[in-house]
């Protein structure tokens, strides 16, 4: 991180709320302490984010006393984009994979740190610690620059940017275990709740608010869930657990034995999607 | 991942302590390295059911294996590799037994991809070379290693793979063994452990296999598990590469980095590489609290006690065991790039936190990969290693690669790509500086200059034979002269009587003419003055070389631009007309080009106004800029 801020004139964090990137500001915290870290941090906000994300953000924010900038794609909202009638892959395009390249554009941000890990599937695998993008935030797995050692080529034209993911190299249990160890708040809704859920497609939807119309057959409610990845709420499924502590949800993770994507509906269509949504610049 | 819940913080006391194992598999493709890696996710129960799910059914559609599950397709991610059936690219696997965690790096056995493989084997510390059993030691199989040795790696295994179909022989694997045995004698390995199995069924993998009762040794995993790769990165000394200078407010100053080798207490001596300046350890400051020693890995900020000039990229070393610093050192280089590598092109180097402008002045010879036989050569193509002899813009604080891997590796990179063209091991210093530190001399640049109540700096003129130039440097010469400053002109005819009386007009002899002037301005400077260069200088890229030579805002380049109509017209030495009749050869602006400077500092248009108000704007330029009060 302190080779980013070195290198380049404007860099920023995506902030997307979720626990990687809780780690993530944490280790920003620690790289540049006692100074703060030297860049804002940016939120795409895609408008359907769960209620209690925002507002962690914000306090999280302002807890640290770090700029943040949140940015929304006005021309999705009044196009009317939302994940139910515009369908998934549509409406993550257009609010978060467009949205993202407006608010980099607009700023002038040349770097953009992200929380991404290398576990997490399998083309992210092959991303490097620099993942290197052209003009128009494209990513082309054959022109990536070879890593070695812990010399990164940071080395961009003007226009063209970099990506960097700080904790690829982690697991999802090490996230965990780094959460506990260091203390890091997180969103309250990785831990166990009675919420209000419908179960749609095999999945369950938390009824976040009153945008979520139900279908004829559908009923919501009260389980005992949580959440194991944090997205747009109608996109991101729930499962029940009871597990309302850290600890408890360590021991759950241990256990489990289905990997953490499956709770977003976005990956499920092919395998090699993410790889598609990379290529046109979705983180 | 078995963790009865009950003793979670048991079990995490565990993870904690377990070490790491970073290894990389290679072979030719289809010897079976994805087959292996996915076996070895699978067994360590590492995969997660919906992976499972997926995999099964890819396996149907693209799998070789027939209706089993094939491991291969979990590790081959992209998706234009799985149509091509081939791995193309270096990817990360993690996983984790009860004993240590791992990531494997998965590298291709493609001719081509030596670059990834040698991506790889930079961060691992044991390699895993594939051999298929009925195939042998192959050309590949030797490329392998040698690379593998070449980026330092000292623990390798010999895996002798599809040992079932040649029915679990004992002849045939020894035979194997002997043959790479006597190949990796040449090379730098400490350890070589050879283990027949077969990825396909798991033999040998986890478990020692029944159908292969004259193999003694440890299963493949149990010997990742418990290989001793310590590589004593804390008994090295200490070396601390600066990248960033931590400055929250004007009361504290410390220098953030993570520390390379070696330990640092709390008291003790510190030199900084290159400058020889000295201080003592005064905090090792973290989030977590201070420290009073640091280990090789942390990252931390260090403070000093005395105010010494540092910033990044720079190393912090022991008084004892100072690193080298020379301008000049032998490395092996492993070129990436489809150009190939030009001897004498300016590249920039990258080593540790430090970049600066570098060149390969000598390929002393080539070295096959395939056979280890050198052969002479002036270049170096994709994939080519070659023993050459490097030269820095700037001294460069380093060590042998043999000794730390961190401080002594190196990349290129192209100057107008951008692209990471060649990886390089440093072998030693040339010039030999290891015992001859600069001495960190008391008068100095900035104390020179001090006394003179003066910035010292270079204004470069460049423009047309003819465009003015001498006429306004000679100006502005006389009014900073007048005004108490110190100043030195170079002018071109002048230094082409004397100092460059040996040089022609050719374009090798004008780069050579510059480089001196260059050199000579940046004595000037360091002695405090004020340069005024007036050349022609018609290249973009040795004014680019001049520029590197100083610090930045040292260098002040001014375009006294005229357009060559009216230079022709003034023709005050009458050089034009004789250009124009074939009497002078290679003329700038006749049969010579001018490339003119795109972000020159001062710009001059000398058809509007005369010379003494040009030379009155490039005074005002300076005052604005703080070099002269
Ligand atoms: N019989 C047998 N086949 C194997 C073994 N290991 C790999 N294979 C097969 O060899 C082929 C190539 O394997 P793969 O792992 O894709 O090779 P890679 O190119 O080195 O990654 C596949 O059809 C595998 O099923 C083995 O130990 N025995």
């Amino acid at each position: 991180m302190r080779e980013v801020a070195a290198e380049f004139r404007n860099p920023v964090m995506l902030y997307s709320i979720g626990k990687d990137s809780g780690v993530m500001l944490h280790l920003a915290m620690k790289a540049f302490y006692p100074s703060l870290p030297p860049f804002p941090l940016l939120h795409v906000d895609t408008t359907w984010k769960f209620k209690e994300m925002i507002q962690f953000r914000d306090e999280t924010a302002k807890r640290l006393g770090w700029k943040l900038h949140v940015h929304i794609n006005e021309d999705g909202v009044k196009r009317g984009i939302n994940p139910f009638d515009s369908g998934s892959s549509l409406h993550t395009q257009v609010m978060k994979t467009e949205g993202l390249k407006q608010a980099l554009d607009q700023f002038g941000f040349d770097a953009a740190f992200g929380g991404a890990r290398r576990d997490e599937e399998k083309s992210r695998a092959k991303e490097r610690v620099f993942s290197f993008r052209n003009q128009n935030h494209a990513w082309d797995p054959k022109n990536q620059r070879p890593e070695l050692w812990r010399l990164y080529n940071t080395r961009v034209r003007p226009g063209e940017s970099i990506r960097v993911f700080p904790i690829s190299n982690w697991t999802e249990l090490d996230v965990w275990q780094y959460i506990m160890m260091e203390d890091i708040p997180i969103v309250p809704l990785y831990y166990a709740k009675k919420r209000p859920v419908v179960e749609r497609d095999g999945t369950l939807i938390m009824v976040d608010d009153e945008r979520m119309k139900l279908r004829p057959d559908e009923k919501v409610e009260e389980r005992l869930v949580r959440f194991r990845t944090l997205g747009c709420y109608p996109l991101t499924g729930a499962f029940e657990s009871p597990a309302d502590t850290l600890e408890a949800i360590v021991s759950e993770m241990l256990t489990a034995r289905t990997s953490e994507r499956q709770g977003r509906l976005i990956d499920s269509d092919e395998s090699a999607s993410m790889e598609k949504k990379k290529r046109e610049g979705y983180f | 991942m078995n963790a009865p819940p009950g003793s979670l913080a048991a079990y995490l006391a565990e993870q904690e302590k377990k070490t790491l194992l970073r290894f990389l598999t290679c072979g030719s493709v289809d010897d079976g390295k994805s087959t292996l890696i996915g076996r070895l996710l699978y067994d360590s129960k590492l995969l997660f059911e919906d992976h499972l799910a997926a995999l099964k059914k890819d396996s149907k559609k693209h799998g070789t294996a027939g209706a089993d599950i094939d491991f291969a397709l979990l590790v081959d991610g992209l998706e234009a590799e799985r149509e091509q059936g081939i791995t193309i690219d270096v990817a990360y696997r993690f996983f984790a037994t009860d004993k240590r965690k791992f990531i494997v790096a998965d590298t291709p056995g493609h001719e081509q991809y030596t670059r990834n493989m040698a991506t790889g084997a930079s961060n691992s510390e044991l390699a895993i070379i594939l051999i298929d059993a009925r195939k042998g030691v192959l050309v590949q199989t030797r490329r392998h290693a040698y690379i593998a040795s070449l980026l330092g790696i000292r623990h390798v295994v010999l895996a002798v793979n599809k040992i079932d179909l040649v029915d679990y022989s004992q002849e045939v694997f020894d035979a194997i063994v002997a043959d790479f045995t006597h190949f990796a004698e040449k090379l730098n390995f400490q350890t070589m452990v050879p283990i027949p199995i077969s990825a396909r069924f798991g033999d040998n993998v986890i478990d020692n296999s029944p159908k292969m009762p004259w193999y003694k040794g440890k299963p493949l995993l149990a010997h990742l598990e418990t290989v001793d790769v310590e590589s004593g990165l804390a008994e090295k000394p200490f070396r601390f590469p600066v990248q960033w200078v931590n400055r929250p407010n004007l009361d504290f100053r410390g220098f953030s980095g993570t520390i390379a080798s070696g330990r640092i207490k709390k008291g003790e001596p510190v030199v900084v590489g290159k400058s020889g300046r000295q201080s003592k350890v005064a905090r090792i400051v973290t989030m977590d609290g201070d420290y009073d020693e640091a280990f090789p890995g942390e990252a931390v900020t260090i403070t000093l006690d005395d105010e010494i000039d540092i910033s990044r990229g720079d190393l912090l070393a022991p008084p004892s065991h100072r690193p080298e610093v020379s301008d000049q050192f032998a490395a092996h280089v492993l070129w990436m790039a489809e150009d190939e590598m030009l001897p004498g092109r300016q590249y920039l180097l990258k080593i540790g936190t430090t970049t600066v402008p570098a060149s390969v002045t000598e390929v002393k010879h080539k070295i096959d990969v395939n056979t280890l036989d050198h052969s002479a050569t002036k270049t170096l193509a994709l994939n080519e290693v070659g023993y050459c002899n490097l030269s820095t813009a700037q001294p460069i604080a380093f060590d042998p690669y043999h000794e730390n891997r961190d401080t002594g590796g190196f990349v290129l990179i192209d100057r107008f790509t951008n692209g990471t063209v060649a990886c390089g091991m440093i072998d030693f210093g040339l010039r030999r500086a290891t015992n001859v530190h600069w001495q960190a001399l008391d008068v100095n640049k900035a104390s020179r200059a001090e006394i003179k109540r003066q910035k010292p700096a270079v204004l470069w003129f460049t423009g047309l034979s003819g465009s003015g130039k001498s006429t306004i440097a000679n100006i502005v010469e006389r009014t900073l002269f007048a005004h108490g400053h110190h100043t030195y002109l170079l002018d071109g005819d002048n230094v082409r009587h004397g100092l460059n009386r040996d040089l022609g007009f050719t374009d090798a002899d004008r780069v050579e003419n510059i480089r001196r002037v260059a050199e000579a301005s940046k004595l000037f400077v360091d002695a405090g003055l004020i340069v005024l260069v007036s050349f022609i200088s018609p290249f973009r890229s040795e004014r680019r070389m001049a520029r590197d030579m100083l610090q930045s805002g040292e260098f002040i380049e001014i375009f006294v631009d005229t357009p060559i109509e009216l230079c022709m017209e003034r023709d005050p030495k009458g050089l034009y007309e004789k250009a124009r009749a074939g009497e002078i050869k290679n003329f700038t602006g006749i049969d010579s080009p001018y490339e003119s400077p795109e972000s020159a500092e001062i710009v001059l248009q000398t058809a509007r106004l005369s010379a003494e108000e040009l030379a009155g704007q490039v005074v005002a330029e300076l005052k604005l800029k703080g070099l002269i009060p």
